[in-house]
This record gives C-alpha cells, sequence and structure tokens, in this order.
C-alpha cells in the first residue's frame, strides 16, 4: 500500500452512516444468541470451539461473521442452522428459543447442496412443498424466486447442467422459498471464481435490500466482508470467542468503487491488524527461510530480471 | 508415451483408438485359441491315427499320446513292419474355433439324448428363472434392510454383525438343508441363489446409503424435511444411481452361484446341460454353452448400463461403463 492508513479511521462515521446504525439498532432483533458454547470430546481431550458467544442481529441487518481458520465459524453457523447442538447457551429467533433444523432458518452451503435428481424449478420447490404447500402453489411460488435469482430460462434444467454460480444462485432461491426469518450462509462464493464471485455479491445485495430478509454470512475473504455487512463479527481462535463486533463505516448502498474508499481500507487494515497478527508459525518470509540460488549463472536465463 | 496410446497414467483413450483396444480384448484371446488350436507345432500332444500300419490295437480315427505313437512306430520300423500313421492333434477337450461356432447353433438343434433330458434353450430358461427369483426375492428384502442399516445407525448395528457373520457361511453348505425344507425342485435352487446374494447386498448397499452426500441431508433439514420425507425424498433418489450399479455387480455374483445351485436337487438347467455334455464328450457343446452364458450375462449388463444412463442423466459416468 502506498498510502499509510490509519485503522483507527474505522471508528469515524459520517453523520448519514451513524444515523443508519442508530436507526439499525432500534428494529427488532431477528436473532439472539446467548452464551452459546460448545465443546467436542476428541482422543487428544476436550476442545473448546465456541466460548461463551454473544451477539444479537436486527431485522434487515447483514452481519458477516469473520476470523481465523479454527475459530469456530462454520461450527457457529451449524448450531444457528440446528445441524449441530451447542454445549451451553440458546438462541432466540424473534424471541423465541429454537433447537434443531427448520425452514425458518435457511441455510446456503459453500457445496451447493443441490438435489442433483431434481430439475432448478422441483428443487426449488423442496422446501415449500415440505412446508405443506400444494404442488401448484409451489411451483408458482418457486417460479417467482427462481425468477428473481434471474434463472427463468432454466427452471427445466439440472443441476450438473449449470454453472458454480448458477447452482448457488439455485441455492438461494431454494432457502429464501421457505420465507426464512434469518439466512444463513457459510461461504457461499468460496468455490467460485473471482469475477464470479463478484457479480454474485451484488446480485445478492440486491436481493437483500428487496426482500425482507435478514442475513448472516460466514466468510475468510475480507473484501467481502466489509464490502457487503453492515456489521461484521470478528472471532478469534481458540477458543473460538467474540473478539470485536465492528460497525462498518462505509455508507450503504454499497458500490465496487467503495473498495478502494477511505473507509474501506482502514476497516480493511484494522481487520488484518485483528485476524494476522504479526507473528504465526506459518509466516512465509524471506528472513525465516534461507533461499539459496539454484540457478546456473551461465543459464539462458539466468535472472528473472 | 503419447496420450492418444492411453498409456499415461490416468489419461483417457481417444475414442477411435479405445474401440479398437476394446475389439482387442476379445481378439487377443481367440487369436491365442485359434493358433493352439490350428498351428500343428504349437501344443497339439496327441496323435489322431490315419493309418493303424502293424500296431495291433490302433485304430482309424484314434486318439492316442504322442510318445506312445512314437514308441510304437519306431518298434515297427525296428521289427521292419508296416508304420502306423497320423497327425498331431489336440486332446478331444480343446475343440478348435470353428467347431465351437458350429456347436453355437448345433447345441441347440442336439436332440436330447434321453427323456429326462431338456434341450439347451430349455436349460437356460430354466436357469433364467432360478436367477431371476432367487435375485427378485433377494433385492425384494434385501435392498429395503441396507438402505434402512446405511440410514439409521440402530438398524446398522441390529442386522449388520449378523450378516457380517453369516455371509462367510458359504452358501452351497446350505444345498443339503434347502433340499430338506424346500424339495428337489426349483425352490432349493433359488434359495441358494438368495443365501449367495441376500447377505451381500445387504452389506454392499448399506454401505453405499451411507456414502451419500451428508450435506444433502443437511440441506434438505434446513428446509424443512422430517424422517420420513428424508428417506424417501432424499436418501432414496439420492442413492439411486450408485444402488442400481451395485445391484448390476450383484446380479454378476448371483450367475456364479448358478452353477452351484443347480447341482443340488434334481439337477436341471444349464449347469445339467455343460455337465451332461461333458460326459458324451461333446465338448464343442459345452463350450458353446459357457460362451452363451457369458453372452447373455454381459448384454444385460450393457443393457442395464445402457438404461442406468437413461435413467440417471445426472451421474454418467458412474451410471455407465
Amino acid at each position: 500500500m502506498t498510502k499509510i492508513i490509519d485503522e483507527k479511521k474505522y471508528l469515524e462515521q459520517s453523520d448519514a452512516v451513524r444515523d443508519r446504525f442508530t436507526r439499525l439498532k432500534q428494529r427488532p432483533v431477528t436473532l439472539e444468541v446467548q452464551s452459546l458454547t460448545k465443546k467436542f470430546q476428541t482422543p487428544k481431550g476436550e476442545v473448546t470451539a465456541l466460548n461463551n458467544v454473544n451477539f444479537k442481529v436486527h431485522r434487515r441487518e447483514f452481519v458477516c461473521v469473520i476470523g481465523p481458520s479454527g475459530c469456530g465459524k462454520s461450527t457457529l453457523i451449524r448450531i444457528l442452522a440446528g445441524l449441530e447442538q451447542p454445549s451451553a447457551g440458546q438462541m432466540l429467533l424473534n424471541g423465541n428459543s429454537v433447537s434443531g433444523p427448520g425452514p425458518d432458518r435457511g441455510m446456503v452451503f459453500q457445496g451447493y447442496t443441490l438435489f442433483p435428481w431434481l430439475s432448478v424449478k422441483r428443487n426449488v420447490m423442496f422446501g415449500l412443498i415440505e412446508s405443506g404447500h400444494s404442488r401448484s402453489q409451489a411451483e408458482e411460488q418457486a417460479m417467482q424466486w427462481i425468477d428473481l435469482v434471474g434463472l427463468s430460462k432454466f427452471a427445466e434444467s439440472y443441476p450438473h447442467q449449470l454453472s458454480g454460480g448458477m447452482k448457488q444462485r439455485v441455492a438461494i432461491a431454494r432457502a429464501l422459498a421457505n420465507q426464512p426469518k434469518i439466512l444463513l450462509m457459510d461461504e457461499p462464493f468460496g468455490a467460485l471464481d473471482p469475477q464470479t464471485r463478484c457479480k454474485m455479491q451484488g446480485h445478492l445485495m440486491e436481493i437483500w435490500q428487496n426482500i425482507d430478509i435478514t442475513v448472516l454470512f460466514i466468510t475468510h475473504d475480507l473484501d467481502e466482508a466489509i464490502y457487503l455487512a453492515d456489521r461484521i463479527l470478528v472471532l478469534k481462535a481458540h477458543p473460538g470467542e467474540v473478539q470485536e463486533v465492528i460497525e462498518v463505516p462505509v455508507p450503504q448502498p454499497r458500490h465496487p468503487d467503495q473498495l478502494l474508499s477511505e473507509e474501506f481500507l482502514a476497516t480493511k487494515a484494522h481487520l488484518e491488524a485483528l485476524i494476522h497478527p504479526e507473528e504465526t508459525g506459518d509466516d512465509v518470509s524471506a528472513e525465516k527461510i534461507k533461499m539459496v540460488r539454484m540457478v546456473h549463472v551461465n543459464d539462458e536465463v539466468p535472472s528473472v530480471f | 508415451m503419447h496420450s492418444s496410446y492411453g498409456l499415461s497414467v490416468r489419461t483417457p483413450m481417444n475414442a477411435r483408438a479405445s474401440k479398437w483396444v476394446t475389439a482387442l480384448s476379445f481378439l487377443l484371446p481367440l487369436a491365442i485359441w485359434a493358433a493352439f488350436s490350428y498351428l500343428p507345432f504349437l501344443w497339439h500332444p496327441m496323435m489322431e491315427i490315419t493309418e493303424p500300419g502293424s500296431v495291433g490295437y490302433f485304430k482309424e480315427g484314434m486318439m492316442i499320446e504322442r510318445d506312445v505313437f512314437e514308441q510304437q512306430k519306431s518298434e515297427a520300423a525296428l521289427e521292419d513292419r508296416a508304420l502306423p500313421e497320423g497327425i498331431r492333434a489336440n486332446p478331444i477337450y480343446l475343440p478348435a474355433p470353428h467347431e465351437v461356432v458350429r456347436a453355437l447353433y448345433t447345441s441347440f438343434t442336439t436332440e436330447p439324448q434321453r427323456r429326462s433330458e431338456s434341450w439347451l434353450h430349455e436349460s437356460l430358461w430354466q436357469s433364467i428363472q432360478v436367477i431371476f427369483w432367487g435375485f427378485f426375492l433377494s433385492s425384494l428384502i434385501g435392498v429395503p434392510l441396507g438402505i434402512l442399516a446405511g440410514t439409521y445407525d440402530f438398524f446398522s448395528r441390529l442386522f449388520e454383525p449378523f450378516i457380517e457373520f453369516f455371509r462367510y457361511l458359504p452358501a452351497p453348505a446350505f444345498g443339503a438343508l434347502a433340499v430338506a425344507i424346500l424339495g428337489i425342485y426349483h425352490a432349493p435352487k433359488i434359495a441358494i441363489i438368495f443365501i449367495g446374494t441376500f447377505f451381500q447386498q445387504v452389506l454392499v448397499i448399506a454401505n453405499t446409503t451411507r456414502k451419500l452426500d451428508r450435506s444433502l441431508l443437511e440441506a434438505a433439514q434446513t428446509l424443512g424435511a422430517r424422517n420420513k420425507s428424508l428417506v424417501f425424498k432424499v436418501v432414496v433418489p439420492g442413492v439411486l444411481p450408485d444402488l442400481y450399479r451395485d445391484m448390476r455387480i450383484l446380479l454378476g455374483w448371483a450367475w456364479t452361484y448358478l452353477i452351484v445351485a443347480e447341482l443340488i436337487g434334481t439337477s436341471s438347467g444349464i449347469t445339467w446341460f455343460i455337465t451332461q455334455q461333458a460326459r458324451y464328450k461333446n465338448f464343442e457343446n459345452v463350450f458353446a454353452a459357457i460362451i452363451i452364458i457369458g453372452i447373455i450375462g454381459l448384454s444385460v449388463d450393457l443393457l442395464l448400463a445402457l438404461l442406468g444412463r437413461r435413467l440417471f442423466p445426472w451421474k454418467k459416468s458412474e451410471a455407465g461403463h
């Protein structure tokens, strides 16, 4: 970076942004996590994956969860989805305690997880039929959601005929079709190439702006987190605990131009400092690894310069 | 090595070359067989007598081992008697390809030698029925049990240890028992096929079911699917292509149990046909019958593979070959 970024600047919010956060915090709480703890029994003894995690997500808020590997962010979202049981603590959805998986919490996985034997339309209809809609109702609603993600032309296609980005759009439509109170997304764009990823981020934000949905989004990509989130929940590893909740100072609605704005870079610098502290074991730096020249001086191409 | 020859690790061959190699896989054994049959200097350990000469017990058309023939010939030469003559021949149990090809037709037209015996097509039909019923009944119970054991830990622990034990008991060992309980006709044979297939089937299908991508089940749960619909709307359709492939392999095993099954109770079917023809020394019929089993097996498998590609287009690589 050429310009020196003052990472403390991430705390400075413009009036519009501060005003928005004030209003955001007055909205009803959709998801409340109370002293959530998860311990695993391993042959080497007990491991605490999550330790006393507390946070709130307000209605129609977009929250990203970020943290170093091993911080338990996947465990957290799996517990929220009901796919794993917490060792202690609870989660409240609109004030009611929930446990076990259910259609009130939609989930989008990194690995798409579309049913390969069903067409796009039937994939989206799956949850609707499970929740008791008639076939014709389900079909009608499914088509609306497929339209929303721009795949009407592919309604009769099968997942193996679609690209990665399209598959993930179907997965989003499938999760939204149940009209969940919260959409849980576990590194949904992690397997996509950078260009598709960028398009999908824009697409997801458009969807989020236009329908009544609260999003909890896990990622390990700092840019993605800042670009998408209202607030970022930073976890630290061993044990997984909430390190900080960051209010992203970048104004909404977001635009790719903001990726180089001062607020954006300051937030990123702060996140980098939190997540990649100076000394870690797997640091590959020139001082630590002694390089030996292994190209002959008389080689046809003796130097890369 | 250039990749189109298919000799680089895990690189597919080009389509035309691979067709040739497939043809070669049949032509090569055929060529070896033909060489041993038609080239008199290769093997041919017998002499077929064309002229007995002065050797008392030689008769025209008789097969005699070559060293015995040579000994008799040299004795006759020493004593200045008429020399026996003969041509080198293979033993009767190795007919030449053209004889077997002819037998592929004639074995169907050869009348049974005794009243109790059947024509080849009748024997084949009996065998196919035994295989069908044995495999069908086994699948009727084995497939649901396998899926159940692969889905629920409870059923896995309830069924699998005993089945694991039982599958080591050789199916033919139950032959006498099957006859005592089920009589001497088709029933005990079907029972042997059943025993041979069923226990493997449950274990194989349970394993296949367990291999279903867990995240599909998790996705279905977050969409609101519960117990019954998880099993019937996710597990069953999810494992169907792999289950189908397992069934094709298991059907092949069922054929191997046929040979044992048909030897118990009243003998019948293709095995009995083969045994009888060998007794009459019609070895070309024996080979023809064996080849017919192969042709039926391979064509059923190819047909099922073709059907599999139609049924499960999303699993092209696995459902087909």
